[in-house]
């Protein structure tokens, strides 16, 4: 009885081709697997762009009724209306709104800024940021999110960052 | 009283009366590392709390986030492990001092034991206890279930979890960049040196204060002091729009306090000069940017040279020489400068945090043009 119990050469690198060609199948099934985990199967993002109604709608100071829906604050002031960024700049949480001190305030780190977006208080590097806002043919304001203008660079000035109203 | 309690628990004179007190405890160790006073600390964190949650708003303010009732047990632990640990080191102290071994050295505590099965049924029996109270916990402190996340609002005040409260508390000094990564990595990178930085011998296999003073200073400075104090405020001592509240006050959204922070560079040029900020960055932030160099060179200066010759405790802590030739020959050039290194970053957050609060300072260098504020 002399069963050979031995693999030959040949054999040997069919069976190391199997296994290999399998390992690779089985991680890069994985692979895919945690690659696709990472993106989200629903997405609750409002829309980047949105009509936010006439000029005239709003009174001068600032106005709330978008802020739970897409993040932005509308603040109408000596003929302008701009459109701000709920974010504080200094770590991304939501400053609330208080109206009795006319300041917007950060709940995490005390952040405080003017009514017009500009930090004054705490440790926010610089203001709030502000959205491209312009009017369509019917005189609504559109808010795009996807253009910001940062004051500490100086575009606050640029002609898309208000409306005059 | 009440009231007293809410002025003076402000950080500005907290910080300043929890430093005084681990000088003290430092200079009186051996007072400290008594039973009685062991005993008379425990007693008297616990009669703290209780007379604490006798209030009506403390308690409503304390248990707004369930997350802080294990802070109860461990600002009690807190004290305890400091105590006990001062405790063993100075009366091993004291034996070596009448030339005795170590309490750990001595033939009946030399004796050995095996790990299976002494240590691991006590491991068994500690992870059961552990799991039974965790469920117990869980069972009795339901985790509070809130409305669906909203992306455009954040409660207020937004905390996080207890123990990151140390790191979101340091977030009120400093730019982003730096408390939430810089100095963390930090953090984490001086804790890992301190094996490779601490060449001293001593105090290996037992309990020691006399013999590694200087770790033990600077290490429960950091922790002790500096990190626990910043958890406390910041689970304790902060309600809505990160003000500061005292343990006795009413969270009111509406408190008014007057935060106009201010930078070094709008100091210099508009408050003092009466002029416009220059446009040129460097020529802007030139007073800030001097600041930060000096306190990069003539701080180690200080912390190695004995520049002054004042007498008595004074002298100690303001002439300067802290670590002096003796550090800087044991420890070589390399570990010595890893180590004024690290020590000049932990100090800057005690130097901000007081800047802060005596003159409302802002930034030392600000640059958001380049996101480099300091």
């Amino acid at each position: 009885m002399s069963k050979r119990t031995t693999l030959n050469r040949r054999e040997f690198f069919s069976f190391l081709s199997v296994g290999w060609i399998a390992f690779a199948a089985a991680a890069g099934g994985m692979a895919s697997l945690i690659f696709r985990f990472l993106y989200p199967n629903v997405v609750f993002e409002p829309a980047m762009d949105f009509v936010a109604g006439r000029p005239d709608d709003f009174d001068d100071g600032v106005d709330e009724r978008w802020k739970n829906v897409y993040g932005v604050w509308v603040y109408k002031n000596e003929g302008k209306l701009v459109a701000l960024s709920n974010i504080c700049t200094h770590l991304g949480c939501v400053p609330t709104w208080l109206p009795a001190e006319r300041k917007f305030k950060c709940p995490c780190h005390g952040s405080g800024y003017y009514a017009n977006g500009i930090n004054f208080e705490g440790p926010a590097p610089r203001p709030l940021e502000r959205y491209k806002v312009n009017l369509d043919a019917s005189g609504q304001i559109i808010v795009d999110k996807t253009k910001v203008f940062r004051y500490e660079k100086g575009e606050w000035t640029h002609p898309d960052s208000f409306i005059v109203v | 009283m009440k009231e007293f309690f809410n002025i003076y628990t402000d950080p500005v004179y907290s910080f300043t009366f929890v430093c005084i007190a681990f000088f003290f405890m430092i200079k009186y160790v051996d007072l400290v590392a008594t039973k009685k006073f062991g005993i008379g600390l425990m007693i008297g964190t616990v009669v703290m709390f209780v007379l604490c949650f006798m209030d009506p708003v403390f308690s409503a303010n304390f248990y707004m986030t369930n997350d802080n009732v294990p802070i109860i047990f461990l600002v009690l632990l807190l004290a305890w492990t400091t105590w006990f640990a001062l405790y063993k080191g100075v009366n091993n102290d004291r034996r070596m001092a009448q030339g005795l071994p170590p309490i750990e050295a001595t033939p009946e505590n030399r004796e050995k034991v095996w790990a299976w099965p002494n240590l691991v049924y006590t491991e068994l029996f500690a992870i059961i206890l552990g799991t039974v109270f965790l469920i117990g916990w869980a069972v009795f402190f339901k985790a509070p279930l809130e409305e669906p996340a909203n992306p455009t609002w954040a409660p207020n005040p937004a905390k996080a979890p207890w123990y990151f409260l140390g790191l979101q508390e340091m977030l009120v000094y400093f730019d982003p960049w730096l408390a939430g990564v810089l100095l963390p990595g930090l953090i984490v990178v001086g804790l890992i040196a301190i094996p490779y930085i601490d060449v001293n011998p001593k105090g290996n296999g037992y309990y020691t204060f006399r013999e590694r003073k200087f770790a033990i200073i600077v290490y429960l400075f950091c922790w002790l002091v500096l990190w626990n104090f910043l958890i406390i405020i910041g689970t304790v001592f902060r309600g809505p729009n990160w003000s500061f509240y005292g343990p006795f006050e009413v969270w009111d959204t509406h408190k008014v306090i007057a935060a106009n922070n201010v930078n070094i560079s709008e100091m210099l040029w508009i408050n003092t000069l009466g002029v416009k900020l220059p446009s040129n960055i460097l020529v802007r932030e030139i007073a800030g940017i001097l600041m930060t160099l000096a306190y990069l060179v003539l701080f180690p200066l200080f912390l190695t040279k004995k520049l002054f010759n004042f007498k008595g405790t004074f002298g100690a802590i303001f002439n300067g020489g802290f670590l002096g030739k003796r550090y800087l020959q044991r420890l070589g050039w390399a570990r010595y400068s890893i180590l004024i290194f690290l020590v000049l970053m932990t100090l800057t957050l005690p130097i901000k945090m007081y800047l802060r609060w005596l003159i409302n300072l802002k930034y030392i260098v600000f640059m958001p043009e380049f996101e480099f504020n300091i």
